[in-house]
């Protein structure tokens, strides 16, 4: 691209990485404020003094944290949730990716398979049936609640199948005069290919898992089985009677709720996603495009 | 065979998670009790869908999903896409990647971290109102007022958001031929008359499938925005359908009614589904598979 080099297109070109910056700003600042807000005084908090820097730095909300039992029980909940549900997820997903990226020739079954997985992402029979669907297999109050009903995530096997389908032929067809199977192509060729893919699928599940904090209302009642996500949920459930107090009362409320503790929860809460996030995501672009962008 | 048996437990999966739930639909036809089960239930017919166009809740609930769903559309489609031709400015690699980070990142995040953060942030005596009180404004009650709930809905969802959709503008960007430019420069066109000429011609196939596709979740407003930030005081600006049937069908245990409600939603975003599907393979040349 052709750079023109005067003053005018200079001062233009400041002004646009101001307004990237301004807009950058905005959308860190609520995560920013947060954390200076764990790790200020709560005195100062409810005196609305913390903005984006610590007023009377101190970590007693972490310290806190370190001894609730009933935050590490459900953080590891999460991550059993994670792990099983997450290998669950990409298994099935790879499973049926493969065989839906046939060609009708090769597997005739191909399209009857496929208007089925559509007509289930399009059309659901709605919360209640699905609950009891769940309640009567005598999945509630277990991990497997969690699990099970979203094994098969749809949108992720027609992203994938897409990916396996721009795999060029020739390469499978080598593999088939050697003497490949089908599972072996898709164990040796397929799936080494196609590591961005995986990558970009693996974290929308992680997160997908680790962020869900429906299925544990409303599956889980054993607060001691209930997820992460859930758990913070709860925390802030007492909002609900809040807003029908009267405005000295809401002041009062605010003095003995712990914002402080309940930030450093959340911020604590994020560190596992941030810490996959940049592993993963410079694959991102480039999966999801490829899924977007077909043909 | 093979390839049939490597579909069995996904299908498996599918049948009892999706399909048979399907067949709890019939809840919508009857007079649902929980001891007497489906089989047992008596017929009520249409009435519970009747009740439904009788109760002015349930059309406040439909606008409200409405209002709400087509303000995130709009919004969430024209920011990303300035954004992205802004960032398309940038010629700084480091600058533009570190940018385009930080602004997605919210999307990894959940609603109820997010809800958290928010309530705090917008509380009656949080960052905001403290600002507006600086400026010499008064507070307001952001989480509690039929005024502002919706607005904050939109434009915090949009916040969350508007990253993912700055990838996939920037993704169309790349995309276009840079002798484009080249030619247009000779000519004497400016950066603003190449913008106009060439990068938004450009990103049009996107936009109009990003567009069209959209129109099928005008009945999805966001349960888990809504469902963090709402409560009883703004159930009239902010109730929208999946909250309505979450509390009618879980917490109350109206079952029949409330499965008449998602019936009717999942009906009509079926179709609305099919039409844009339609519309984006004819004037995006989109095809899902």
């Amino acid at each position: 691209m052709i750079q023109s080099k005067t003053l005018g297109s200079r001062l233009s070109r400041l002004m646009i990485m101001l307004a990237l910056v301004l807009i950058t700003f905005v959308s860190l600042a609520p995560i920013v404020n947060t954390i200076m807000v764990s790790v200020s005084s709560s005195t100062a908090v409810n005196a609305g003094k913390v903005y984006f820097f610590p007023v009377e730095l101190n970590f007693s909300s972490y310290g806190q944290i370190l001894n609730d039992t009933k935050f590490w029980k459900a953080f590891l909940i999460s991550v059993e949730r994670v792990l099983l549900g997450g290998a669950i997820n990409m298994i099935l997903t790879i499973l049926m990716a493969y065989p839906l990226s046939r060609s009708v020739t090769q597997f005739r079954s191909r399209n009857k398979y496929m208007w089925i997985i559509v007509f289930t992402m399009l059309f659901s029979g709605g919360i209640v049936p699905w609950y009891m669907v769940i309640s009567k297999l005598g999945l509630i109050n277990s991990i497997w609640a969690l699990v099970l009903p979203g094994a098969v995530p749809v949108f992720n096997v027609i992203l994938l199948m897409n990916f396996f389908k721009g795999i060029p032929k020739e390469l499978e067809e080598a593999a088939f005069i050697d003497g490949a199977g089908p599972l072996k192509i898709l164990l040796k060729i397929f799936i080494p290919i196609s590591m961005p893919s995986l990558a970009t699928i693996t974290l929308f599940v992680i997160v997908g898992h680790w962020n869900n904090f429906f299925d544990g209302i409303i599956l889980i009642n054993d607060s001691e089985k209930i997820p992460l996500q859930t758990y913070l949920q709860q925390l802030s459930l007492t909002r609900d009677q809040m807003q029908n107090l009267s405005v000295e009362q809401l002041q009062q409320f605010n003095k003995i709720s712990n914002t402080t503790l309940n930030s450093a929860k959340i911020l604590v809460s994020m560190i596992p996603i941030l810490l996959i996030y940049p592993f993963l995501q410079r694959y991102l672009i480039h999966g999801i495009v490829l899924g977007a962008v077909k043909e | 065979m093979t390839y049939h048996a490597m579909l069995l437990p996904g299908m498996v999966m599918l049948f009892i998670f999706s399909i048979v739930p399907m067949f709890g639909v019939v809840m919508a036809f009857q007079k649902f009790i929980p001891a007497k089960g489906i089989f047992g239930s008596a017929w009520a017919g249409l009435d519970n869908f009747t009740y439904m166009f009788q109760l002015p809740d349930a059309k406040q609930i439909f606008v409200n999903t409405l209002v709400i769903a087509v303000g995130k559309i709009v919004l969430g489609l024209i920011v990303p896409i300035v954004f992205a031709l802004l960032l398309n400015e940038v010629r700084l690699k480091l600058f533009k990647s570190t940018i385009q980070t930080i602004v997605y990142l919210p999307h990894f995040m959940s609603w109820v971290v997010l809800g958290t953060m928010l309530t705090m942030i917008f509380s009656f005596d949080g960052m905001i109102n403290n600002f507006l009180e600086f400026l010499g404004l008064e507070r307001i009650m952001f989480l509690a007022s039929n005024d502002w709930f919706r607005p904050l809905l939109i434009v915090t969802d949009t916040w969350k958001e508007f990253g993912y959709g700055t990838i996939v503008y920037l993704a169309a960007l790349t995309a276009i031929n840079p002798a484009l430019y080249e030619s247009a420069a000779m000519d004497g066109a400016s950066r603003w008359k190449q913008t106009l000429n060439i990068t938004l011609p450009g990103m049009f196939p996107t936009i109009i499938l990003l567009g069209t596709l959209s129109l099928g979740n005008v009945l999805n407003a966001g349960f888990d925005q809504v469902f963090n930030l709402y409560n009883p005081l703004v159930y009239e600006t902010g109730d929208i359908i999946d909250t309505f049937v979450y509390r009618m069908g879980l917490i109350n245990m109206q079952y029949s009614f409330a499965t008449a409600i998602g019936l009717m939603k999942s009906v009509i975003s079926f179709i609305l589904i099919v039409i844009s599907y339609r519309l984006a393979s004819r004037y995006a040349g989109y095809r899902i598979f």
